[in-house]
């Protein structure tokens, strides 16, 4: 029994705007089915009294002071943009016609 | 479907989503500036734009802004919590995601009381937690200058990143035909508790603070809430009230026709009242969080809480009470105040040297009729409290009537200098020079015989022609009562 099915990996594919034929879903589906077996076996090794982390350094509260830092300049900022009008960022069409 | 009969038929249950961007100098994982109105892009550096390599920081000063709103709110704090990111494919955000928090919010389970129609109404607090902004786009082409049909969109990125909270109530059910004034008692109260913490300057125009407003209806008798509507983003608290109607309105007729509610998000619109569809929500709202790897986990120190808990400035509802009792007014006369949003003003200008009876006079009486007039709130009136502590003090040091006061006012609000500028300016010193009061008198005496000789024959309720003529003539700047006494004395009649 697989871990992750077909329809899991063209739900991901969608979500993250990727487009992917046929035969290269059932390719990734296999590849990430072994990913997900790999990362299982971590769990078989923690014992009941480990809990689950979602950090690899113990420390909280790691914060900076509310100061005002020098940032980029709008040409600095923009210097890597494809498409620049007016100063801003240009994006293609976000949304298409309303259905 | 008109309203009265939605509300025979249904019965809604709220629920309200507000976003408050915090008055913090810096944004909340960066050093940008977060100051409104900037140019295009000029408050940004690597870690908001996202550019790679770069690594967010917490900004302190929106922890505890985000905590001492949570326990204003009554809400307890988490004693361990971490962001998590919320991805997504959308321009306004340019990491993917957005640092928000999912199932561990710095504050939760919390209430505000609300009074509507001389009713207290608690409304439970969900969570409080803390996020970063999206960047503001505009989209260009296609009919509206809406996203749907744009050709493109054009992206600033100077507000992305600022800290933003949001508050989230419990559903609310209950609130029957009040659904509408409910939602906007919340709004209101919200909005003062906020703004007397001082961590937002909740500009709901500059959309400092705004509301997503949920709704639903069930049928009376029913238990079972139906599916809910979520509009987005209104941005002032009579709309939010509004859109309430609106919504209602709007399922009633489709729930009475037999049809059912689609569960999305849904834009409201000024000019008409109502909403109309936006992004459906049914097509998989899954933004796969998880706990953001690049933040190291938040773990408040409960000495830490209590200190702030114990530093919390005196609540909006205790505070109106105590200000009740000081001014000594009605509950009625309180309550118009609150919803004219004048209890500040009235605060302050009492602060200033103002009787409170005359410090309310003022503010709920002229200058409400010139906001009134020009469709603006009392508090972008261009005047300030102590220009109005300024009149009052001169009315009664007997240097303006109130008619002159009202002048006085009306070039304040001209733009024609401070309250002494404007009775220089404009002469409106009251008459106290006794030899000119008494040259005016003689004149409106010679010019109403009549008048004067019904006087003179004991009947003394005619003397207040004469007193009308003298303030006529002297353009309202004569004291009115002391023109009364001379003119009774020139007649020889006493009283």
């Amino acid at each position: 029994m697989s871990a992750i099915t077909r329809d899991e990996v063209a739900h991901l594919a969608r979500l993250s705007r990727l487009a992917l034929a046929d035969e290269e879903l059932d390719h990734f589906a296999a590849q990430l089915d072994v990913i997900i077996g790999a990362v299982a076996r971590v769990a078989e090794v923690a014992a009941d009294d480990i809990p689950p982390s979602s950090h690899a350094l113990p420390l909280t509260n790691v914060y900076r002071p509310d100061e005002v830092r020098p940032g980029l300049t709008p040409e600095q900022a923009l210097s890597g943009a494809p498409a620049v009008e007016d100063d801003r960022f240009r994006v293609p069409r976000i949304l298409g016609e309303e259905a | 479907m008109p309203y009265d009969e939605a509300l025979e038929r249904f019965e809604p249950v709220l629920g309200l989503e507000t976003h408050v961007e915090l008055g913090t100098a810096s944004k909340m994982f960066c050093g940008c500036p977060t100051t409104f109105g900037a140019p295009p892009n000029t408050h940004v550096c690597p870690v908001c734009l996202a550019l790679p390599g770069s690594l967010p920081t917490t900004n302190a000063a929106a922890i505890e802004s985000t905590i001492r709103i949570g326990l204003a709110l009554n809400c307890s704090i988490a004693e361990w919590c971490r962001f998590a990111r919320k991805n997504y494919f959308y321009p306004d955000m340019p990491k993917n995601y957005q640092i928000s928090q999912y199932d561990e919010p710095l504050c939760f389970d919390g209430y505000l009381d609300v009074e509507v129609d001389g009713k207290t109404v608690r409304i439970e607090i969900e969570r409080v937690h803390l996020e970063e902004d999206t960047g503001k786009s505009t989209h260009v082409g296609g009919a509206t200058g809406r996203i749907h049909g744009a050709d493109y969109s054009i992206v600033d990125y100077n507000r992305a990143g600022i800290p933003l909270v949001e508050i989230v109530t419990k559903p609310i059910p209950g609130t029957d035909r009040l659904a509408p004034e409910v939602a906007r008692a919340y709004g209101t109260e919200l909005r003062e508790l906020v703004r007397g913490l001082g961590v937002s300057d909740v500009r709901m125009e500059e959309g400092s603070m705004r509301f997503d407003v949920n709704v639903s209806l069930m049928p009376r008798g029913s238990s079972e809430w139906g599916t809910r509507t979520e509009t987005k983003n209104v941005n002032s608290l009579r709309s939010v009230e509004r859109s309430v109607r609106g919504e209602i309105e709007r399922q009633a007729a489709i729930l009475a026709d037999g049809g059912r509610i689609i569960q999305e998000t849904r834009h409201f619109h000024e000019n008409t009242g109502t909403t109309t569809s936006g992004r459906s929500k049914e097509e998989a709202q899954d933004y796969r969080y998880f706990p953001e790897p690049d933040l190291v986990p938040i773990a408040p120190d409960p000495a830490w809480v209590a200190e702030l808990k114990a530093a919390l400035p005196e609540l909006p509802g205790v505070r109106r009470k105590r200000l009740q009792q000081e001014w000594g007014v009605s509950d009625l006369d309180m309550t118009s105040m609150y919803n004219a949003d004048a209890i500040v003003l009235v605060e302050a200008t009492v602060a200033a040297g103002a009787p409170p009876a005359d410090a309310r006079k003022w503010w709920m009486g002229e200058l409400a009729r010139r906001a009134n007039e020009a469709g603006l709130p009392l508090s972008a009136l261009r005047i300030t409290p102590d220009q109005i502590a300024r009149v009052c003090a001169m009315v009664a040091g007997g240097a303006l009537n109130d008619k002159l006061a009202r002048q006085v006012l009306e070039g304040v609000l001209n733009g024609e200098g401070s309250p002494d500028e404007v009775v220089a300016a404009r002469g409106l010193q009251i008459v106290n020079d006794e030899g000119e009061l008494m040259e005016i008198i003689d004149q409106v005496l010679a010019g109403n015989a009549d008048a004067a000789d019904k006087v003179r024959s004991g009947k003394v309720a005619a003397v207040g022609a004469l007193v009308g003529g003298v303030m006529k003539a002297s353009r309202g700047k004569a004291d009115a009562g002391r023109a009364r006494e001379l003119i009774l004395e020139r007649l020889g009649v006493s009283e």
